[in-house]
């Protein structure tokens, strides 16, 4: 039995789990309306509409609770990117990935209390949570009020512009989830990062 | 050549007279027609009697100057008779014209196919409910209809314009009483099925809904029964939205393929989920996430080959 690490608070959990499953909803209408076609339906047209509308909205909820607990509590000492020097660890931690694993080296940012990010992981999740999310959110309501947005933007539409805008960051985020998934599988076992973000806590090397 | 010069002014001024008189003879009627209230003398007592105009009989001069039918003197459609006050009242009888008496056969209109419009109005709901009773004056005011798709540049006065023909009457329990001893049901209710309904509203015409596209003429006038209205989004909300043949079908031909967008008409306006897709970006999107997959693919096959030998 190894040593394990209380670091996913509930508040995370839950966030984490309400997220997880509306993204997904998002993410399936989401490209069932960009690629709506009349023979070939994956989710049907007004469906895909009222849950993808619906599913922004509990994201968007679900988003304020997380910044919430992420202001209020420690949770947030493992966001606070150290840049000096942040270059010379995340090609330390790609060079773990392409090579170190296979020589079954030791991770050079093994999780701690004190940091349970690698660099890498650090970096995309500032990335997905500060920076794709407000954008897919902001997009996502003006959405929802078109008559919001101005008309015109510099000779294009300000709609086009915006639902671009909301496709880009909405497929940046949806790339994130697959390597998001695919290193969760890096853990202590291939499964007991996935047990962590259920029970809370994790299992160290 | 001045001769020639000579001829058109002359031409010039005798339309500029004509113009004028049209004006004149028209500023006749509207004295009462186009005002709120009326005067006449009354004969019998000698005074000057005030009325109010009746709202329905009130005619919208601006309107009536942008209209198609701009050049005509009232007395073109209506009796001449109608220059004296009180009208006489036989005159409610008279038969109005239709668009056909003056448009029927006519090369010169040959472009819109009004034969081909009747044809299509006769087997519309409301021609087969009601018969005579509807006219194409239902929709088309006499005193104000301007080509929308044909002339108008934005989609959005199309589209407004158009809707404003079913709207006159659906949204208007006086009007829709002249047809039906029914109420026109509110038509948020009825539609309250499409989201964005009031969106909807402003940016697709009702006939988009309510008809099928017709290749010979340019706006379809065979208005279907309830069920056969369109309600599928994704006839519109797709690459090959039937938008393309009706509403778009003018700007179609204009649209910048270049601009790496299907169906581009669409964009000088708005978005449409669906219909417009970026071709370049969705061919990057999907290398970009097929490489991710083979990446990842790769890699994790190296991690059970590679760590279960070790
Ligand atoms: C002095 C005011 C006055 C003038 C001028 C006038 N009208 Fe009228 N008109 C009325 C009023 C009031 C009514 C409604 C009562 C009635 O029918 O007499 C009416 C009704 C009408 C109707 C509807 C008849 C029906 O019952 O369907 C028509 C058509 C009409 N006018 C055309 C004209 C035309 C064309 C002219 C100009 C050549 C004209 N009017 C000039 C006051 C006027
Ligand atoms: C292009 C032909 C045309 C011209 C021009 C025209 N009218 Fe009319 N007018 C009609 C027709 C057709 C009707 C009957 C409409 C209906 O049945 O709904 C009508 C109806 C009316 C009515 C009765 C109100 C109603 O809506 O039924 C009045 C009043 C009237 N016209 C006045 C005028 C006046 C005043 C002018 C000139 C400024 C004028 N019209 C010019 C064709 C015309
Ligand atoms: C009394 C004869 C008459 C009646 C009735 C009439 N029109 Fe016209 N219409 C004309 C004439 C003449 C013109 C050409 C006017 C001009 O060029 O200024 C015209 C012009 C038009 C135009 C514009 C054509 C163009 O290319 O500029 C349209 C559209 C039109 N009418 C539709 C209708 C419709 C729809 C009806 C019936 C609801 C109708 N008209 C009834 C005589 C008539
Ligand atoms: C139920 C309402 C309705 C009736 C009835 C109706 N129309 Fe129309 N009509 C429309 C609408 C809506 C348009 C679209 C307006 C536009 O684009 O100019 C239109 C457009 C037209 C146009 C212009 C089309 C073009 O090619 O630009 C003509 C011409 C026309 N109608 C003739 C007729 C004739 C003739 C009748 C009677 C046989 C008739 N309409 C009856 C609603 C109607
Ligand atoms: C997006 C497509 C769409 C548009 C746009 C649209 N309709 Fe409809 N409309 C429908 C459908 C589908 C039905 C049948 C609804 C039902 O049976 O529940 C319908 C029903 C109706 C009915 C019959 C309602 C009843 O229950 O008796 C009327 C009248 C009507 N529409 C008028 C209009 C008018 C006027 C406009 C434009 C202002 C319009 N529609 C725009 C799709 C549309
Ligand atoms: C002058 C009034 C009037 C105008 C203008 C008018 N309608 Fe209607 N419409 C009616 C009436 C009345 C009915 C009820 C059925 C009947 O008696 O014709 C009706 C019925 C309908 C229906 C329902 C048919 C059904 O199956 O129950 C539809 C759809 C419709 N109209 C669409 C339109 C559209 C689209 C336009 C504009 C292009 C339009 N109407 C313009 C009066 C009007
Ligand atoms: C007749 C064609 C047509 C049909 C049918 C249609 N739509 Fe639309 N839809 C449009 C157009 C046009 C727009 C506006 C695009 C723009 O903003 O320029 C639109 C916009 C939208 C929007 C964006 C709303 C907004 O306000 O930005 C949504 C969501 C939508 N439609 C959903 C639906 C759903 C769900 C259905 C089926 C129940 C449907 N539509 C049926 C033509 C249609
Ligand atoms: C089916 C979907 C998902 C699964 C199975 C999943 C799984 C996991 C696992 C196992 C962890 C813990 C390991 C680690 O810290 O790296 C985790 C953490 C995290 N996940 Fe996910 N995830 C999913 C979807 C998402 C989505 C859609 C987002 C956001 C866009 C997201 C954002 C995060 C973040 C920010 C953390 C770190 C939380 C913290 O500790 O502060 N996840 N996830």
């Amino acid at each position: 039995m190894s040593e394990k690490l209380f670091l996913y608070p509930t508040w995370l959990r839950v966030w984490h789990a309400i997220n997880a499953v509306f993204f997904l909803v998002l993410l399936l209408t989401g490209i069932s309306m960009q690629y709506s076609n009349p023979n070939w339906v994956l989710v049907p047209f007004d469906i895909a509409v009222a849950s993808h509308n619906i599913s922004g909205v509990v994201i968007l909820i679900a988003y304020f609770f997380y910044l919430f607990f992420f202001i209020t509590t420690g949770n947030k000492r493992h966001y606070k990117i150290e840049f000096k020097g942040l270059m010379g660890r995340v090609i330390t931690q790609v060079r773990y990935y392409v090579f170190g694993v296979f020589k079954k080296e030791e991770a050079p940012f093994p999780t701690s209390w004190n940091m349970k990010f690698n660099p890498l992981q650090q970096l995309t999740y500032v990335l997905v949570m500060f920076v794709l999310y407000p954008i897919l959110i902001a997009t996502g309501v003006a959405l929802l009020f078109p008559e919001l947005i101005i008309d015109n933007f510099f000779g294009i539409g300000g709609t086009l512009l915006t639902a671009l805008l909301h496709a880009s960051a909405g497929f940046l985020t949806s790339m994130f989830l697959i390597i998001h998934l695919y290193f969760a599988t890096m853990g202590a076992t291939f499964f007991a990062n996935f047990k962590s973000i259920i029970n809370g806590y994790h299992e160290v090397h | 050549m001045k001769q020639r010069y000579k001829f058109t002014w002359l031409l010039i001024m005798l339309l500029g007279l004509f113009v004028h008189s049209q004006a004149q003879q028209n500023q006749q009627c509207l004295k009462c027609h186009g005002q709120v209230f009326y005067q006449y003398d009354n004969e019998w007592t000698g005074q000057v009697d005030k009325r109010p105009m009746n709202p329905f009989y009130h005619i919208d001069s601006v309107k009536m100057h942008t209209s198609v039918h701009k050049e005509f003197s009232c007395t073109d459609c209506h009796s001449p008779d109608y220059e004296t006050f009180p009208h006489s009242g036989e005159l409610r009888m008279e038969e109005k014209y239709a668009c056909i008496d003056c448009h029927g056969g006519d090369e010169n209109f040959a472009k819109y196919n009004f034969e081909g419009i009747e044809e299509a109005f006769m087997e519309s709901v409301h021609f087969k409910a009601n018969d005579e009773k509807f006219n194409c004056w239902m929709c088309h005011d006499p005193h104000g209809y301007q080509l929308a798709l044909r002339s108008q540049e934005s989609i959005k006065d199309v589209v407004s314009l158009s809707n404003q023909m079913c709207l006159d009457c659906h949204d208007n329990k006086f009007k829709y009483g002249l047809i039906s001893d029914e109420m026109p049901k509110d038509l948020m209710e009825t539609h309250a099925w499409l989201p964005n309904q009031a969106n909807h509203f402003t940016k697709v015409r009702c006939v988009d809904c309510h008809t099928q596209v017709q290749s010979d003429i340019l706006v379809s006038h065979k208005i279907l029964a309830k069920e056969e209205a369109l309600r599928n989004c994704v006839q519109c909300h797709s690459t090959n939205s039937v938008l393309m043949e009706s509403l778009y079908s003018h700007k179609v031909r204009e649209s910048r393929e270049e601009s790496g967008f299907i169906n581009a008409a669409i964009l000088n306006e708005g978005y449409m989920i669906g219909a417009n897709r970026n071709v370049v970006l969705n061919y990057v999107s999907v290398i970009l996430f097929g490489l991710l997959i083979i990446g990842l693919l790769i890699h994790l096959i190296l991690r059970f080959t590679i760590l279960k030998k070790k």
